[in-house]
């Protein structure tokens, strides 16, 4: 099994070990164009599925990043703060933030690539 | 070469603008003050000349309603009668502080209290207050009332405020404002409240529903009554976001629709005014049962006298020190006052006529999503004959044929939306010719997409660099000297 | 038929035939009919010009202007001079009929009237950002109090001083009924300064932030060093509500350490008005910069590299950001910015300090000279700068009342807030000394 998930916000999930990398789709960085700004959570913080663990802002547009998984933000990636254009560049290489999970099965709701795909595929 | 200066560029010590009389009382030490005095004032010195020179010059760069057609939807850009301008600067009505005591104040008063019941006709209210700043602040002031009515009721678990998808930014981010939950509803095709997505979200925790009619494609709400008397039931209030209100003066009344509270855009229905942003002011209507909320004080009349009444126990308190944006309200006053009951009537229906004569010939080039009867506005979706061409580079080539574009991109439910709003006070021979502009670029867009990508030409800068502007940041002056650096 | 409203008689009937409609009817047949208003709108008029100026020429004699009435009157708002060019500039239609500069091509003028602005107040409050304007000071307190609350997790407690306006005060308890954010209110010692033994008192987790304002309400001149260690001691903001004026000479709050400065702008060149339009000046630090409310303009450059102002960060913004917006706040005080931008511009480097210098030299005159009648007792020992608060030994009302008889606004009463015999007086540059002279005279006379 992958350890690469999707959601329907068009987030991607990437876990390693007890880990979660996350990060936004190459369709949601298509979507909201140049991003601008990415604003990031505070360390340690503790979080639950739909809390808003980040904003990725464009010109014209500031979407929540909201986590699909429970637990603590173990990492942030500061990158970001100076050089938001790297989700444009490569949304896929670029994680947000890292969270150590809580609850394993939060996983289970969410779309493997294939399931994505498809999904896009009703979307676009 | 044009003018490309800031004001600090034009600073050279020792230069300076103001004239003050000389000190004619011994002159105090700075430091008997009890505070740390700063060492130096970084203010720019100029000359009077070049101060008026900086302004007429940047001045030049804005399109103005004096200047041409503004047809921005959801914004009335209509006339703003010069007599509006003089009337609010007589300096026995501006010269005057706000504590001054209310004898000496009772021409003010009086006129405001005058002004009250005028925005009561129009809107079928019963009571007005008219403190709010702005439209967004009416807003606010109104869903507190809303709130507060509940809360004294004991039903504090009335906390949702309902809300079409097709809403004004400032609707939704009001209800946060006021500490409500928001809960959306999708529109139906018409961007009518579809009755059904509403009847599935009441419940017991509703506090009310906000709504503009006409909505915000310039469509009048058939079944308003219907909406009304759906939340009323459900035991809510109904909010009337005064936005559209140029539409329907004299012919409707939101007051006799079923609404409890709303507020008026002075700024867009009576003519003051936008200032290149603001200011405007918000009154806001309620009915009777709701008066006991407003904030004080309320503006009142007793036998001969006018007085400012601060005695409301259940009042919501106050949402802007003093009373109001006066100076706006006395340009209101002067509006209301040159139009007249059928004037005001005249405006409307010409409002309307302007809009569908605009709409019944646009239609035929570019694409009508909802082809009704409009009210004040309409929306259109990009051109028939190149759906590829996007609104933007329609709206930033209307520049070069010396028009202001439309409002763009809004509403949020139509896909390249171009909203169109002329209002009364244009000619059929201005609409003709921004007709004549809209079919010459519906025809570029076809022959040469190109040329409307990169327009405007003509304009004092051209398209700018937006994703720049928010990366970099740079704010102020210090920010640009920093970063040439 | 109305001279606002050019499309008429013949015209308008071809305009119908266009449609395919007959009558003005046929254009709201949309309109349930049982909605339809029927009669005429009960409003007078129309009114010609002529009669609208004498109408509102007469209303104006019903009231006694600051021309009528020597103004002593402050209280937040004061009757400082304004420069001439001021009203010739923002006369202009290019200014004064232009729309929200949404399209940057064709509003280069008031983009960059608001970049000078922001520009002009972050040097005037030793700030790093500003926004365009909020309405008023009042909206400035509250947006700046909320700021703090998003600032600071799990906050819901202000601390703000009873030095703030009491006007100030009501709308800040306003908004956050609301929203249940607990306004602690920080009492004042006897200097008249916020009392932060007492702050410390009302300290606990959930605070965001302490508000003073500066001079304060009561004209007393806050130690701004002392308010702001306290603030850092406690982990959170300084809210300086400050006067514009006072900036000619005081330290610049930034410089002293607040986060957020926030004021009226009305003595930056705006007429009295019976309270308004004015605006409200908001600027802190960068870092804080996504979560301030309100427009702002940022420096760019077009397609061709020349040099254009932009509204930036409007992700922040109720048209985006809608139900998450950092405030409702859309149209704001736009000429009100441009006034203030002007004023600062006039007065300049010199200027301001002088306006500054003559309001607090006369004011201390004034002071000095009524305290000589024997007829008050001064209320706080601190210092003042243009504003003083006097209890005065007889009886108030009939004191103002009499000053007014002989021409003057001789202050304000402030039994309104709850403090019989004490009377609240502000001294601007404008008022000469045969003017004080005069006014203590009568004072003389009348006790």
């Amino acid at each position: 099994m992958s350890n690469l998930f999707f959601t329907e916000e068009h987030e991607w999930v990437r876990v390693e070990g007890n880990k979660a990398y996350i990060g936004i789709s190459n369709y949601a960085q298509s979507q909201l164009g140049d991003i601008v700004y990415v604003e990031l959570p505070e360390m340690d913080d503790e979080v639950s599925v739909g809390d808003s663990v980040g904003v990725v802002e464009s010109v014209k547009s500031a979407s929540d990043l909201f986590t699909p998984v429970s637990g603590t933000i173990v990492e942030i990636n500061e990158d970001l703060e100076d050089s938001p254009e790297l989700l444009n560049e490569d949304a896929m290489a670029n994680w947000i933030v890292a969270i150590e999970l809580s609850e394993k099965e939060d996983l289970t709701s969410l779309m493997d690539e294939e399931d994505y795909k498809q999904f896009l595929g009703e979307d676009a | 070469m044009s003018y490309d200066r800031l004001i600090f560029e034009n600073s050279v010590p020792g230069k300076f603008a103001y004239s003050l009389p000389k000190l004619d009382v011994p002159e105090i030490d700075p430091s008997s003050l009890g505070t740390p005095i700063r060492e130096e004032l970084d203010l720019p010195e100029v000359s009077e000349g070049d101060l008026i020179r900086h302004y007429v010059n940047i001045s030049t760069k804005n399109f103005s309603i004096d200047k041409g057609f503004y047809p921005l939807g959801s914004c009335t850009m209509k006339y703003n009668p010069k007599i509006n301008e003089n009337v609010a600067r007589i300096p026995g009505l501006s010269k005057i502080h706000p504590y001054q005591p209310q004898s000496t104040v009772q021409g003010s008063l009086a006129l405001l209290y005058e002004l009250q019941e005028y925005l009561a006709e129009v809107s079928g209210m019963d009571t007005m207050t008219l403190q709010p700043a702005a439209g967004a602040q009416g807003e606010l002031a109104g869903l507190m009332i809303i709130k507060k009515y509940h809360e004294l009721r004991g039903d504090h678990h009335r906390t949702k405020i309902i809300l079409p998808d097709s809403a004004h930014g400032t609707n939704p981010a009001t209800t946060a404002m006021a500490g409500f939950e928001l809960v959306e509803i999708p529109s139906d095709e018409d961007g009518s409240v579809d009755i059904e997505e509403l009847k599935a979200v009441i419940d017991g925790n509703l506090a009310g529903l906000m709504l503009t009619n006409p909505n915000t494609l310039g469509l009048f709400e058939g079944h308003i009554e219907e909406v009304t008397q759906i939340i009323h039931d459900a035991g809510g209030l109904i909010y009337y976001d005064g936005a559209n209100m140029n539409a329907i003066m004299g012919r409707a009344r939101p007051g006799d629709m079923g609404f409890d509270v709303m507020h008026f855009n002075v700024h867009k229905t009576f003519s003051t005014p936008h200032g290149g942003g603001g200011p405007g002011a918000g009154p806001v209507g309620v009915k009777a049962f709701l008066r006991e909320f407003l904030p004080v004080p309320l503006i009142e009349k007793e036998g001969e006298n006018y007085v400012l009444n601060y005695d409301l126990p259940n009042s919501i308190g106050k949402v802007k020190a003093f009373y109001g944006n006066y100076g706006i309200l006395v340009r209101t006053f002067s509006y209301i006052s040159t139009m007249g009951g059928p004037g005001l009537r005249e405006a409307s229906e010409m409002a309307v006529l302007n809009a569908n004569y605009l709409m019944e010939r646009l239609k035929k080039t570019y694409r009508l999503p909802i082809d009704k009867l409009c009210k004040h506005e309409f929306v259109l979706s990009g051109i028939q004959a190149a759906p590829n061409v996007s609104t933007l580079d329609i709206a930033k080539r209307l520049m070069d044929f010396g028009f202001h574009p439309p409002t763009v991109y809004f509403p949020l439910i139509i896909p390249e939306a171009m909203m169109i709003e002329p209002t009364e006070t244009e000619s059929r021979d201005t609409l003709d010719r921004f007709m004549d502009a809209l079919e010459a670029i519906a025809k570029e867009a076809v022959e040469n997409p190109e040329l409307l990508h990169n327009a405007p030409y003509t304009t004092p800068v051209r398209r700018i660099d937006e994703v720049y502007a928010a990366k970099a940041l740079i704010l102020t002056y210090k920010d640009m000297l920093n970063e040439k650096n | 038929m109305h001279r606002y409203i050019p499309n008429n008689g013949a015209l308008l009937q071809e305009m119908l035939e266009k449609i395919g409609l007959s009558s003005m009817d046929d254009l709201f047949v949309d309109i349930p009919q049982e909605l339809q208003f029927k009669g005429e709108l009960n409003i007078p008029g129309a009114l010609s010009e002529m009669e609208l100026l004498e109408k509102a020429t007469k209303l104006s004699k019903k009231n006694k202007s600051t021309d009528d009435l020597t103004c002593f009157l402050g209280g937040g708002v004061y009757d400082h001079f304004v420069p001439l060019v001021i009203d010739h500039i923002i006369s202009r239609s290019e200014f004064y009929t232009s729309y929200t500069p949404y399209q940057p091509e064709v509003s280069q003028g008031t983009l960059q009237a608001i970049f000078e602005y922001q520009s002009l107040i972050t040097q005037l409050t030793g700030m790093e950002v500003s926004n365009a304007s909020m309405y008023d000071g009042s909206n400035a307190a509250i947006e700046a109090a909320f700021l703090s609350i998003a600032s600071k997790r799990k906050s819901n407690i202000l601390l703000v001083s009873q030095g703030v306006h009491p006007e100030v005060l009501e709308v800040i308890k306003t908004y956050c009924h609301f929203r249940q954010i607990e306004v602690r209110v920080v009492p004042l010692n006897d200097q008249g300064r916020t009392d932060l033994q007492k702050a410390q008192e009302l300290m606990e987790a959930g605070v965001a932030s302490i508000m003073v304002q500066n001079p304060n309400f009561f004209g007393v001149v806050e130690d701004i060093d002392s308010v702001v260690k306290f603030s850092k001691d406690h982990k959170i903001m300084s809210i300086d509500y400050v006067d514009p004026i006072s900036l000619g000479l005081f330290e610049a709050p930034g410089d002293q350490g607040v986060d957020v400065v926030v004021a009226d702008g009305q003595s930056l060149g705006n007429g009295m008005n019976y309270g308004g339009p004015y605006l409200g000046v908001m600027a802190m630090r960068k870092k804080d910069v996504r979560k301030m409310p309100g427009r702002v303009a940022g420096l760019s450059k077009d397609v061709d590299g020349k040099r254009a102002f932009v509204l930036t960060l409007q992700a922040r913004e109720q048209h985006i950001r809608r139900f998450k917006a950092t405030s409702n706040i859309c149209s704001n005080q736009a000429l009100n910015m441009l006034v203030a931008s002007i004023y600062l511009n006039t007065m300049g480097k010199k200027g301001l300090r002088e306006v500054a210098i003559q309001s607090a030299s006369k004011a201390a005159y004034l002071k000095k000279a009524l305290l000589e009648t024997g007829h008050f007792e001064n209320v706080f020992s601190g210092p003042n700068f243009k504003e003083f608060t006097l209890r005065y030994k007889g009886d108030v009302d009939a004191l103002l009342k009499g000053l007014e008889e002989d021409g003057f606004l001789g202050g304000l009463n402030l039994n309104r807030f709850g403090r019989d015999g004490e009377i609240l007086i502000a001294v601007t540059e404008k008022r000469s000394k045969a003017e004080m002279d005069a006014y203590v005279d009568a004072v003389r006379r009348l006790s």
